[in-house]
């Protein structure tokens, strides 16, 4: 129980507002015929603090932890390193009990750590500003197409096939109450078979002058580095903007950012970056643009200043873009972000600064490469694409169907997948092999031992 | 119950601080992550010259410690509801457990990857079923989605929800009712749904009546989104009369549940005529805000409109098996990628197991008992517009004292830092002029509401006697009253090697 209340406290309280009993006191605030008689039987019986996790350790315990296996799992969700002291921060009752900084003087932990989150993410995709933090990489990403038609003044979004799906259909539902029933302004541009990158013959035709964005994965959803700067050029010279989409942002440790190659709005999942995997959230969506374009933005932003005295300090700014002030006007209707994990990014690549981060990258991305070149030589295996990978690669399994791969993998303490035919039907045969800096030489060992075994 | 200085002002223990990017050194470290003997390779020999970064990120040279140091301090400037009462109205600042934290943590849902094959995430399946059935009966649905990753994206989908259903009538209908006492979310969502906003006045007692519904409503209008109580803390006593009017011409009733936790264990909105509802689990199933999310907005309903819930749907097979579901032809389809924010479902599901189905009542009832015993402590000191018995929350104007004083809302609550609390939510709702929204919660002792109510009688003997004061305050935080215009006028939104503006 929550509640501080003796039954003495209740009487006195009651007394003073001259109420008979709390059954009163709500008796004179509702009409009787509302109040309820329900039995409340789906809800659970109080729990005393051990029966209560006792029954949450028996749930945690009917789950697979990705730490529990060998995790080579990828799909827009990466287990990468989260320092303790990343979460030691996140737990500081300050950060972690606080609400959103309305008031400044007493919020400013919160608002200078967004600040700082602001400018590492504008840094690290390239952009010009940033703001504090979307729900997660597939919101950001839609929010980013809906951006690109208030800018532009045009309607029609064109969606890579090799975007992360799921992001795909979030940017589908996003659209689908601002055309009339049955039209739809979204494309979808396929990618190349061979190789895993979004045709550009096939964007170059469905490029008009009603495509306000293209919205590619940098890397895609196959890990494929897509040529952002060829994708870019091609939107532009029809007047669109280019959007893109980033699942794993640890890429960008070496990778150019967005920016640099032509993205006009860059948006991303920042789970990576110091958050758990945590069954897909919360994660935190990072979005940048260009100054002249950050009236158009959704979200809050953070902005520096002066107090009275001169001093430098941090408020919540540029609100006239914003649902409390403009109401349907507004630019978006998102107000709670995901502050913390805004924060826990923060603290996280402060920890690992640009060298620490450069490294992370490229373990990230060697292990993968070491991966994929065994792999590809098991009888059995093969990889779907030619493309450019980061640390995510496509693999076939000729004999073994994937479902079953999948299941024998953790049989014997491996974790892989996604399965892609739960995307794409022509790709039943195609899995996801990722790995990150926590990926040992010894786990690929593991993988491709296994892999020999189950397909033989 | 605060370290006060002479003059009775609590003492605020601060460092200055500057941006992380100007601690450190060139080439220090935080962290080394590449194990002993492995060498690392040339990004070169995979990407093409071109694709390679030519500039590394501007990010922090901090050593751990450093790093450390520096956000601990931060934290320091901040003010949160474990260090003192947070009386934000309808943003229920109620005690987050701790317990809940530490089931967040455990290695099966914290390292739980949403691409695991079915058979590893059965736990998680069941717990989000289990959550989902306890929220349906707690409201009176017959389904809910957790989908949403904050109320604001719930009240989107309900909306979208409300669309699908239209569409599927042959007309998606263009317009929603929104009384003027709704969140600014509610017009938002509606534009983002393509649909046009047309208030309605409330009345005079401060609440929504059927015959003005009546007056705007017709076969054009698609739903009528009402918070319920509403943000003046009063309880909509013409719901069922509403709903009826909006059922009759085809509309639909929206709720918005971020006042919930009013309702609990008393009133479920799924028998009082709403149709769709959106909930904050950081507001009235306590999970921490965290200076601004993570939150979880689940979306309930009733049967006719189930349908139409995102995708995928947790299901429980015949042998008590969970898989998700994503074939369902009717559906929206997805706000956000994955299932949810998880980790937030696993801290409310915690706290309706601490709670349980005994415990609801008192939840409410105690939040309703806690603003009316504030209300009664204080009353007469304030102007009140609406006097009524409220419910969890109730305003408060500057009307009277900004006449007598020339003090303001805004002055009030930067008092209020000075004497040890966080202000109320000040200048909502908007059809109140200056107002102060209090919301107390049910986790709060009689003593922390007293001490309040004498803060306040204070506050209001100095706009009196010294209103400077007033107007000069906070002079306790670490700084003073900070320039709006200023940030807005010229925005620096990012940090510059050198500072400044």
């Amino acid at each position: 129980m929550y509640t501080p209340h003796t039954d003495e406290d209740i009487r006195r309280m009651l007394a003073r507002i001259g109420a008979g009993s709390l059954d009163d006191l709500y008796g004179k605030a509702v009409p009787a015929d509302v109040l309820t008689r329900a039995p409340f039987e789906n809800v659970p019986a109080a729990h005393d603090v051990v029966s209560l996790l006792v029954h949450m350790r028996e749930l945690a315990g009917k789950n697979v932890a990705s730490c529990s296996k060998r995790c080579f799992t990828g799909g827009g969700a990466y287990r990468h390193l989260v320092h303790p002291a990343v979460d030691q921060m996140l737990t500081r009752s300050e950060f972690l009990t606080a609400y959103t900084p309305y008031q400044a003087e007493v919020s400013q932990g919160t608002l200078q750590a967004i600040f700082e989150f602001q400018t590492i993410v504008a840094g690290l995709m390239g952009t010009e500003v940033a703001n504090a933090s979307m729900y997660d990489g597939a919101s950001s990403a839609a929010e980013g197409a809906l951006m690109a038609r208030r800018v532009t003044r045009r309607s029609r979004v064109l969606v890579s096939e090799a975007l992360h799906p799921e992001y795909a259909q979030v940017i589908r539902t996003y659209m689908s109450g601002l055309a009339a029933p049955g039209v739809s302004e979204l494309s979808v541009i396929p990618y190349r078979r061979a190789k895993g990158d979004t045709d550009p013959d096939a964007l170059g035709d469905r490029l008009g002058a009603d495509v306000a964005a293209v919205v590619v994965g940098y890397p895609n959803v196959f890990g494929v580095v897509e040529d952002i700067r060829a994708l870019a050029r091609a939107a532009h010279e029809a007047g669109a903007m280019l959007v893109t989409a980033t699942a794993e942002p640890v890429a960008l440790g070496i990778l150019e950012s967005p920016t640099a190659l032509g993205a006009d709005i860059a948006t991303a999942e920042g789970q990576p970056l110091g958050l758990p995997v945590s069954f897909g959230g919360p994660g935190v969506g990072l979005f940048g643009c260009r100054m002249a374009d950050a009236r158009h933005m959704p979200g809050r932003l953070v902005g520096q200043t002066v107090d009275t005295a001169g001093k430098t300090g941090y408020v919540l700014t540029l609100a006239m873009r914003e649902q409390h002030i403009r109401r349907e006007r507004a630019t978006s209707n998102i107000c709670t972000n995901q502050g913390l994990c805004a924060l826990a990014v923060t603290v996280h690549l402060s920890l690992l600064g640009p060298e620490g981060l450069r490294e992370q990258a490229v373990l990230s991305a060697q292990r993968c490469h070491e991966a994929a070149e065994r792999v590809g030589k098991v009888a059995g295996f093969e990889l779907a694409f030619g493309a450019p990978f980061f640390n995510e690669v496509v693999v076939r399994s000729k004999k073994v169907p994937v479902v079953d791969l999948l299941d024998r993998l953790v049989d014997r303490g491996l974790m892989a997948g996604p399965a892609l035919g739960r995307w794409y039907p022509d790709m039943a045969d195609a899995f996801v092999l990722a790995t990150t800096e926590l990926t040992r030489e010894a786990d690929v060992d593991m993988l491709v031992r296994a892999l020999g075994e189950v397909s033989r | 119950m605060s370290d006060r200085n002479a003059d009775g002002v609590v003492r605020h223990v601060s460092f200055d601080e500057p941006v992380v990017f100007e601690r450190g050194a060139p080439g220090r470290r935080g962290v080394r992550i590449v194990p002993r003997g492995t060498k690392l390779a040339d990004p070169a020999r995979w990407f093409g010259e071109g694709m390679l970064r030519q500039e590394p990120p501007v990010l922090p040279e901090v050593s751990e410690a450093e790093a450390v140091r520096h956000f601990v301090r931060l934290s320091g400037w901040n003010f949160s509801i474990d260090q003192g009462f947070y009386p934000l109205g309808s943003c229920t600042m109620k005690y987050n457990p701790k317990v809940n934290e530490a089931a967040a943590r455990l290695d099966g849902f914290a390292e739980l990857h949403p691409m695991s094959p079915t058979q590893g995430i059965q736990g998680a399946l069941e717990l989000m079923w289990r959550l989902e059935r306890a929220l349906s009966d707690i409201c009176g649905f017959d389904a809910f989605t957790l989908q949403p990753s904050a109320g604001a994206q719930g009240e989107l989908t309900a909306l979208m929800m409300i669309r699908a259903h239209h569409v599927a009538g042959g007309n998606p209908r263009s317009k929603v009712l929104v009384p003027d006492t709704a969140h600014g979310t509610n017009p938002a969502s509606a534009a983002l749904n393509g649909y046009r906003a047309v208030a309605v006045k409330s009345s005079e007692q401060g609440t929504l009546r059927a015959e003005d519904v009546a007056k705007v409503m017709d076969e054009e209008v698609a739903a009528v989104m009402i918070t319920n109580p509403n943000t003046l803390g009063l309880f909509e006593r013409e719901i069922r009369d509403v709903a009826r009017v909006v059922h009759e011409k085809g509309g639909l009733v929206f709720g918005d549940g971020a006042n919930l936790n009013a309702l609990m264990g008393r009133v479920r909105p799924g028998e009082i005529g709403v149709d769709v509802m959106q909930l904050n689990l950081h507001k009235s199933f306590s999970t921490p805000h965290g200076g601004g999310g993570p939150g979880c907005g689940p979306v309930g309903c009733v049967a006719r409109l189930a349908p139409y819930l995102p995708v995928p749907r947790v299901v429980r097979d015949d042998a008590g098996s969970f898989r998700l579901e994503d074939k369902m032809p009717a559906t929206i389809g997805r706000v956000r990628s994955f299932y949810g924010n998880f980790g937030v479902m696993v801290r409310a599901y915690a706290y309706i197991l601490a709670v349980g189905r005994e415990g609801l009542k008192d939840v409410s009832g105690l939040a309703v008992l806690n603003a009316n015993y504030l209300a009664a402590l204080i009353d007469g000191l304030f102007f009140r517009p609406y006097d009524a018995t409220c419910m969890h929350e109730f305003v408060l104007t500057d009307k009277n004292l900004k006449k007598d004083t020339g003090v303001q809302t805004m002055d009030v609550a930067k008092r209020l830092l000075d004497l040890g609390f966080h202000p109320p939510t000040v200048y909502f709702p908007l059809v109140v002029h200056g107002a102060l929204m209090i919301e107390p919660t049910e986790t709060e002792t009689p003593d922390t509401i007293e001490a309040f109510a004498e803060a306040l009688r204070r506050i209001v003997a100095e706009a009196g006697e010294d209103p400077a004061k007033l107007f000069d305050a906070p002079r306790s935080t670490r700084l003073g009253r900070l320039d709006d215009t200023l940030a807005a006028r010229t925005p620096v939104l990012t940090w510059k090697p050198g500072g400044g503006r």
